[in-house]
C-alpha cells in the first residue's frame, strides 16, 4: 500500500467491537484526495460501524490497527478534533436537539472550526450570508434554520440538514452513513447535489450505502464491498452495478473465511 | 417554631384586629384552628412523602410586618430592583420589601381605568364585593396546613380584578423581596386576581432574596377566571439559597377560560410549590407549565393538581427538572378526571435531567380517570445526557464540556419556549444560563 502526500486517509487493519462483539476484522482502506469511495455491503456487515469510528463513536473500542488521516494518528484525536481537522460524519440518523437552534449550531460548529485554524469567529449578520447560499445548494427553506435542530423534521430534511451543514463546514474528509436511506428520488437527486457541488481535487468523500442507486448521481472513484467486517471485494464504478444485478450472496459466500481482501485505491 | 408557637403569634394579631374586617376574623380563625387539627406535614402525609418540612418547623421566625408601622425602603432604590425586572421593562409592578408593601418602589402607570390593582392591605381597607366574594373562597385550606397559616395570618399582598372585557396588554409584576432587614422573619404574601368574563391579563409572581438572608416565605395565590377569560400567571421563585418557600397557587376556571401557568424555581435551601387548578366548566383549558434548577444541597418539590370537572376540558402540563451537586427534586403531578368530565383532553410530561451521581429526583405522576370517554396520557423520565446527543455535537466540532452546557441548556430552553410573554422568557433563559456559564445568548441566531 503507497501514501502519497495526496493520501487523506489511510486505514491499515482496523479491528473494533463493541463489548465482547467483533464487529470490524481487519479494514484496510486509502483515500487520497480529490477521490469519492463507496462502501457497499449487506446489513450487518459493519458499514456503519466503519464510519461511527472513524468520527470518534465512543460505544465502539478499537482493538488493533491504525488510521492516520492526513498523515497523523486518527484514533488518538478526541471527536471534536477530528471534526475541527475537517472529517465530517453525515449521521445515518441525525440527533434531534430541541432547544437549540440550526442557526446557532451551525455557526457554533462552523466558528469552532475557526478557532482551530487560528481564525476569528464569525459574526452573526457575516454568517447568515454563507448560510443563506449554502442553503439554495440543499433546496432548503431559511425557515429551517430558525427551528430546533432536526426536532420534528421529516426524513428527508433530517438528511439534506446534514449535507447543509457539510456545505457549511467544508470538511477535508466527508462520510456520508447510509445518507440515501428512506430518501424519495426527489431529496436524493437534491442530495446528491449537494454533495457532487462540494467536490474539490483537495478533499474526499467516502460515502456509506446499502444501494447502487445513489452512485447513479454521486459516481464513486472506488467501490468497496464489506462483508463480516472485512472488505471482500474492491473495483471502479461498475463493481456498483454488479451488484445491483446480481446482490451481495455471491460475494459473501465466495469470501474465505478469515482473510480480509483490503486493497487501496 | 411550633405549633403553639404560631397560635401564640396569631392570638396576638387577632388581638390587635387592626387590619381585619369583621367579615375575615372568624375566616382567619378558622384557618388557624386548620391549622393546629394539621399541624406541620410530616412524611405520613402522602403529598410530603419525599420533603420533610421539619426545617421549617424546627425554625424559629419572627412574622414581618404584623403590625403595621412605617414603611422602611430606605436602602432600597428602584436601581437595586433593575436585576429583577424582566430586560429592564417598566411595566406596572407592586413591590413588597420583607412582606410589606412598598409603594415608593411600585407604580401602576398605564394601567386601563377600570383595572383595580391595589395592595391587599388596602383593598382590605376598602373592600369591594368582588374581594369579598372571593378571598379565602379558592384556596384549599382544608387539607393544606401552610395555606392555613396563611390565611389566619397574612397582612399584605395584592389585589387584582379585570373587570369584563377589559384586556390588559402589559404584564403586571408582583415582586415580593426579602433582604438582611427580614432575615429570621416570616412574610405571607397573599394574592386575589379576580378576571370577570373575556378579560385578559398576564401576572407575574416573583420572590427575590436579596443577599444570603434565612427566611421563611408562606404565600398563597386565588385566581378566579371568568367565562372566557384568559390569565397568563408566571411564578418565579428566586429566593436566597438559604430560605425557605412554601406557595400555592389555586386557580378556579369558567367555562371557555384559559389559564397558562408556568412556574419557575431556582431558589431557596428548601422549596415547596403547590399548583393547583379546577376545570369547573366545559370548555377551561390549562397550560400548566414549569422548570426547577437546582444544586447542592437544594431541595425543591412541586405538586400540581389539575382537577377536571366538566365535559371538553384540556390540561396540558410540561415540567422539567435539572438537578445538580446534592440536590433533591421533587414532582407530583395530580389529575383527577371526575365523571362528568367526558371529552377531557390531558397531557403531561415531567422530564428529570441529573447531572451529578449525588442529585435525585422523585417523581410521581398520578391519573385519576372516573370518565370512559377522555383521552389522557403521562409521562415521566429521569436520566442524564444523551450520549448520542454529545457525541453528534463532538463530532461537528464542539468540545465535550461546551457540548454538556449547550445541551443542559437546551433542555431547559425547549420549557421556556411555552411562556408567552417574550421578556420573560429570556429573563428566565438568562437564569438558566448564569448556572450553566458559558453560553452565549442563542436568541442572537
Amino acid at each position: 500500500m503507497t501514501t502519497t502526500d495526496n493520501t487523506v486517509l489511510q486505514i491499515t487493519d482496523l479491528h473494533a467491537a463493541i463489548g465482547e462483539n467483533e464487529i470490524l476484522r481487519g479494514i484496510s482502506l486509502t483515500v487520497n484526495a480529490g477521490e469519492v469511495h463507496a462502501i457497499m455491503g449487506p446489513n450487518g456487515s459493519g458499514k456503519s460501524t466503519l464510519a461511527q469510528v472513524l468520527a470518534g463513536h465512543p460505544a465502539y473500542e478499537v482493538t488493533a490497527g491504525r488510521v492516520t488521516y492526513d498523515g497523523e494518528d486518527l484514533l488518538e484525536m478526541e471527536p471534536e478534533t477530528r471534526a475541527q481537522r475537517g472529517l465530517f460524519l453525515a449521521f445515518q440518523y441525525p440527533v434531534e436537539i430541541p432547544g437549540v437552534t440550526n442557526a446557532y449550531f451551525l455557526r457554533a460548529a462552523y466558528n469552532e472550526i475557526r478557532k482551530a485554524k487560528g481564525l476569528d469567529e464569525i459574526d452573526p449578520i457575516e454568517f447568515l450570508e454563507l448560510v443563506e447560499h449554502r442553503l439554495k445548494l440543499v433546496d432548503m427553506d431559511p425557515a429551517m434554520l430558525n427551528r430546533f435542530v432536526n426536532a420534528g423534521f421529516s426524513g428527508g430534511e433530517k438528511k439534506r440538514n446534514e449535507i447543509l451543514q457539510m456545505a457549511v463546514l467544508e470538511p477535508r474528509l466527508a462520510i456520508l452513513d447510509e445518507t440515501d436511506s428512506g430518501l424519495d428520488i426527489d431529496a436524493l437527486r437534491v442530495v446528491a447535489h449537494g454533495v457532487n457541488s462540494l467536490r474539490r481535487p483537495d478533499n474526499a468523500t467516502i460515502v456509506v450505502t446499502h444501494y447502487q442507486r445513489l452512485l447513479n448521481y454521486i459516481v464513486p472513484d472506488r467501490v468497496h464491498v464489506l462483508a463480516g467486517g472485512r472488505i471482500v471485494r474492491s473495483g471502479g464504478k461498475e463493481l456498483a452495478l454488479e451488484l445491483e444485478a446480481r446482490g451481495y450472496d455471491w460475494l459473501t459466500e465466495a469470501a474465505p473465511a478469515g482473510v480480509g481482501v483490503g486493497t487501496g485505491a | 417554631m411550633s405549633v403553639q408557637g404560631y397560635v401564640e403569634a396569631f392570638e396576638r394579631f387577632a388581638r390587635d384586629g387592626g387590619r381585619t374586617p369583621a367579615w375575615l376574623a372568624p375566616i382567619r380563625r378558622a384557618a388557624m384552628d386548620r391549622f393546629q387539627a394539621l399541624g406541620f406535614p410530616t412524611r405520613h402525609d402522602e403529598d410530603w412523602h419525599f420533603t420533610s418540612a421539619a426545617p421549617i418547623a424546627e425554625a424559629d421566625f419572627t412574622p414581618l410586618a404584623g403590625l403595621g408601622g412605617p414603611e422602611t425602603v430606605a436602602d432600597v432604590s428602584s436601581a437595586d430592583l433593575e436585576p429583577f425586572t424582566f430586560r429592564g421593562a417598566e411595566w406596572p409592578r407592586l413591590v413588597f420589601l420583607n412582606g410589606r408593601f412598598a409603594a415608593s418602589l411600585s407604580s401602576t402607570v398605564g394601567l386601563p381605568a377600570r383595572v383595580r390593582v391595589a395592595s391587599l392591605a388596602d383593598a382590605l381597607a376598602n373592600d369591594t364585593p368582588e374581594l369579598r366574594r372571593h378571598l379565602t373562597t379558592i384556596a384549599d385550606t382544608e387539607r393544606n396546613a401552610f395555606a392555613a397559616l396563611n390565611t389566619a395570618l397574612f397582612t399584605d399582598g395584592v389585589f387584582l380584578h379585570v373587570p369584563a372585557g377589559v384586556s390588559v396588554e402589559s404584564p403586571i409584576h408582583l415582586l415580593f423581596l426579602t433582604d438582611a432587614e427580614g432575615a429570621r422573619g416570616v412574610a405571607y404574601p397573599r394574592i386575589l386576581v379576580v378576571a370577570d368574563a373575556h378579560a385578559q391579563a398576564t401576572l407575574i409572581e416573583s420572590y427575590v432574596g436579596l443577599g444570603d438572608p434565612s427566611y421563611f416565605t408562606d404565600s398563597v395565590a386565588e385566581l378566579s377566571l371568568g367565562d372566557g377569560s384568559r390569565i397568563a400567571h408566571i411564578r418565579v421563585q428566586r429566593e436566597s439559597q438559604r430560605a425557605f418557600h412554601v406557595g400555592l397557587s389555586q386557580a378556579r376556571q369558567a367555562r371557555d377560560s384559559h389559564y397558562a401557568s408556568f412556574s419557575f424555581a431556582t431558589g431557596a435551601s428548601l422549596s415547596r410549590a403547590n399548583i393547583y387548578t379546577d376545570l369547573a366548566a366545559p370548555g377551561a383549558e390549562v397550560t400548566l407549565d414549569g422548570l426547577y434548577l437546582a444544586d447542592d444541597a437544594q431541595h425543591v418539590d412541586h405538586q400540581t393538581r389539575i382537577v377536571h370537572r366538566a365535559p371538553n376540558c384540556a390540561s396540558h402540563e410540561v415540567y422539567k427538572g435539572i438537578l445538580d451537586g446534592a440536590a433533591h427534586g421533587v414532582f407530583n403531578g395530580k389529575v383527577y378526571v371526575h365523571p362528568e368530565a367526558q371529552k377531557t383532553d390531558g397531557k403531561q410530561t415531567n422530564n428529570n435531567l441529573l447531572l451529578s451521581t449525588d442529585a435525585q429526583v422523585d417523581t410521581k405522576p398520578q391519573l385519576e380517570i372516573f370518565a370512559d370517554d377522555v383521552k389522557c396520557t403521562h409521562g415521566a423520565t429521569v436520566g442524564r445526557l444523551d450520549e448520542v446527543a454529545l457525541f453528534y455535537l463532538k463530532s461537528r466540532g464542539l468540545a465535550a464540556e461546551e457540548a454538556r452546557t449547550l445541551l443542559t441548556y437546551a433542555f431547559a430552553a425547549d420549557v421556556l419556549q411555552r411562556i408567552a410573554t417574550p421578556a420573560v422568557r429570556e429573563t428566565l433563559e438568562s437564569l438558566v444560563r448564569e448556572r450553566f456559564v458559558g453560553v452565549p445568548a442563542l436568541a442572537a441566531g
